[in-house]
């Protein structure tokens, strides 16, 4: 066994290994947020809930209608999109709205759906509850639908979409919580990716690198660089950028804005569901598995800057490594070593690394 | 309280802009008024309400009056404000329990804490606006979680238990709840009166002018980065007088104080009470507290609820209760 600075050498690997592992999270989850505040202007407190239902999503893929890890980083990103869809429609979009009307059709569906499901159907309340979101979210569509011009005139405060969202990740994690507790639930690694390769350097063996986790880090660069191509080289992102820099200037040429948002939102949510589909078999699935890394995310970020797509991709990777690093040789220090760089980066270079002076 | 109308007066001569003053007359009086209200329904409460959890109210109160200092009048949404609270709730509770201070000198070591803390980590975050300011006081709050958590002095998990309330002044025993409770309103009214005085202030205008119109005020010659880091060094003090406050009335301290939740809930009290109102950060206190203890029972349907409030309240109710009274009785509140 050969040692590095006195550390076995697979002890330090395998740190770093989880740190890439780490880090491809946290680049996914960053990217995801970039894309939306891009857009929408808003930063996305429901990022960490969303991509712990990716997990979720997918261990009940599995458990309730028999649908593997394959299909499952499928359709786990397709549904969780669809949801961040609705939630762009129905609770984000109404901000800017000039009248409340639709947010009241919206509420009071939920209400008296959850009246209804609960003390009519006798449905448990955590389902009652889901039901109801079901119903007001269809009410409110149906509503919009049928007046569909209404013009974001209003300027939308950050704070209200901040605070907004982050209502929505604690009803989403306190419904998984009541639903499925918080101990943890199992997801095992698909077959095809199960053992792995022991890594020799002359001979010497340098490490275990199971397939599950290397499965991971590659699909995950592989997303995120597709994302970065999708923004900056092809003609959908070239719009994208544009309608970043100028909405209603885009809008004046017939593109259609609103549409793009929900989109770009469902897109965004659909990265973070991946990411939970992904971390599914590494860690246990878990309701809370989101709300602390999304503050970690959010380190990034401010660390990254959220002007560049590329910036935010090296930035995830490299403080997943970082962390791994601080693991090995003081581990005290790894939860918060991220902060640390954060404030130090602060300090040097208030716009982020990659970010744009505003 | 009264010289609202003399703000004015302290913006430098040349300047000439207008006043951000725009209560109607008679204002300062009727909050008199209400000052006095409340002084006097804090008298009479501990006779027909429980004094634990009246404290419990006025604590949280003190914090998201604090809060809102910063969030109504400063615009700067912090998202760690548990790290203040939560500190001075630590070292309040450590000095009065292993170095044995008495409850005023705990609860300004305690006070003292947030002071530092908040004026370190105010420098940095002032450094970015916007949501980035959010982003980065709740992840610098993180921080301070992680380190409550591993170091020795907090106690880990248990956090530090049965912490002396001990003599105040060496002869009030304030292990008797009543005499404990009409400290602790003491205290809260001191910590109202002086919001009241600094949102009212000359310093307070400014510091609205900087929140309505930054780049205006910067070009008028105030530096905002200096009176956006001594609110926010304001507000934390204040909190940590509340979190001090708190660790010395439950005699606990514990991870709870500064988990990023307490930070979600400040926000709710404010945003549920009024932002940007004197008195709303009391009755949103008065409503988060007292449906946290209705909903004990019932785990995690306290989240979802506190998170169903958070979504009412920007899709529909953006001025809180407080905002709503405003409007109704056609005064500030």
């Amino acid at each position: 066994m050969i040692t590095i600075f006195g550390v076995p050498s697979a002890a330090l690997f395998g740190q770093l290994l989880l740190g890439l592992i780490n880090g491809s999270f946290y680049a996914i989850l960053s990217l995801g947020l970039a894309v939306i505040f891009g857009l929408l202007n808003i930063i996305n407190f429901a990022h960490g809930a969303l991509y712990m239902m990716g997990a979720f999503v997918a261990w009940m893929l599995l458990n309730y209608l028999g649908i593997g890890y394959w299909w499952a980083l499928i359709l786990a990103p397709v549904i969780v999109g669809g949801v961040g869809i609705l939630i762009e429609r129905n609770y984000i979009a109404p901000l800017s709205f000039s009248d409340q009307r639709q947010s009241f059709v919206l509420i009071g569906a939920t209400a008296i759906g959850f009246l209804v499901l609960s003390f009519g159907f006798s449905l448990s309340a955590t389902l009652a509850f889901v039901g109801a979101a079901v119903i007001g979210v269809a009410a409110a569509s149906i509503y919009a639908w049928k007046r569909p011009s209404q013009s974001s005139t209003v300027h939308v405060d950050h704070l209200y979409g901040l605070l907004l969202t982050f209502g929505l990740a604690l009803i989403i994690q306190g419904l998984f919580r009541n639903q499925y507790g918080v101990s943890g639930l199992p997801y095992g690694i698909p077959p095809q990716l199960a053992g792995g390769q022991q890594i020799r350097l002359f001979d010497a063996p340098i490490m275990f690198m199971p397939n599950y986790r290397a499965w991971v880090i590659v699909a995950s660069l592989i997303v995120c660089l597709a994302t970065w191509f999708m923004i900056e080289k092809t003609k959908l992102g070239a719009y994208l950028r544009a309608a970043t820099e100028n909405p209603t200037l885009v809008s004046a040429f017939g593109v259609n804005v609103p549409l793009m948002i929900t989109l770009t939102y469902g897109f965004g949510v659909a990265l973070a569901a991946f990411a939970g589909v992904l971390a599914a078999p590494i860690y246990s699935v878990n309701p809370n598995m989101g709300a602390d890394l999304i503050i970690v995310v959010f380190a990034v970020v401010v660390i990254g800057g959220m002007g560049s797509i590329l910036g935010s991709i090296v930035t995830g990777f490299t403080l997943g490594l970082v962390e791994g690093f601080t693991k090995v040789f003081y581990p005290e220090a790894s939860s918060t070593v991220i902060f640390v760089i954060m404030v130090l980066v602060l300090l040097v270079k208030p716009a982020g690394l990659f970010g744009r002076a505003s | 309280m009264a010289n609202a109308t003399t703000a004015g007066a302290a913006l430098p001569a040349d300047t000439n802009i207008p006043t951000v003053l725009h209560e109607p007359r008679g204002t300062a009086s009727f909050h008199l008024k209400v000052f006095i209200g409340i002084a006097v329904a804090l008298v009479i409460a501990p006779f027909v309400l429980y004094p634990v959890f009246l404290m419990k109210v006025l604590c949280f109160a003190l914090f998201a009056l604090a809060f809102n200092l910063l969030l109504g009048y400063g615009g700067l949404l912090s998202f760690g404000h548990a790290a203040y609270f939560g500190m001075a709730s630590y070292l309040s509770a450590y000095s009065a329990k292993v170095w044995g201070f008495s409850p005023e000198l705990a609860i300004l070591t305690g006070t003292a804490t947030a002071a530092l803390l908040g004026l370190v980590f105010g420098a940095v975050a002032i450094r970015r606006q916007g949501i980035y300011f959010s982003m980065i006081t709740l992840a610098l709050a993180q921080m301070v979680f992680f380190f409550c958590l591993q170091a020795k002095f907090t106690g880990g998990e248990d956090g530090i238990q049965a912490v002396p309330r001990g003599r105040l002044f060496g002869f009030i025993n304030l292990a008797d709840d009543r005499v404990l409770y009409f400290v602790v309103a003491a205290v809260f009214l001191f910590g109202l009166a002086l919001i009241y005085r600094i949102i009212h202030s000359p310093f307070g205008q400014v510091l609205k002018a900087i929140r309505d119109n930054e780049p205006r005020a910067v070009s008028l010659g105030y530096r905002a980065n200096q009176y956006k880091l001594a609110v926010f060094v304001l507000s934390t003090t204040l909190a940590g007088l509340a979190g001090a406050l708190k660790a010395i009335v439950f005699q606990l301290a514990s991870l709870t104080d500064v988990h990023w939740s307490m930070s979600g809930e400040v926000v709710l009290m404010t945003l549920v009470g009024g932002m940007g109102t004197v008195f709303g950060p009391i009755v949103g206190a008065a409503v988060i507290v007292a449906m946290a203890n209705y909903l004990a029972t019932l785990g995690a349907w306290v989240t979802i609820v506190q998170g169903i409030i958070f979504v009412l309240c920007v899709l529909l109710f953006r001025e809180g209760i407080l905002g709503l009274v405003a409007r109704w009785v056609k005064r500030p509140l």
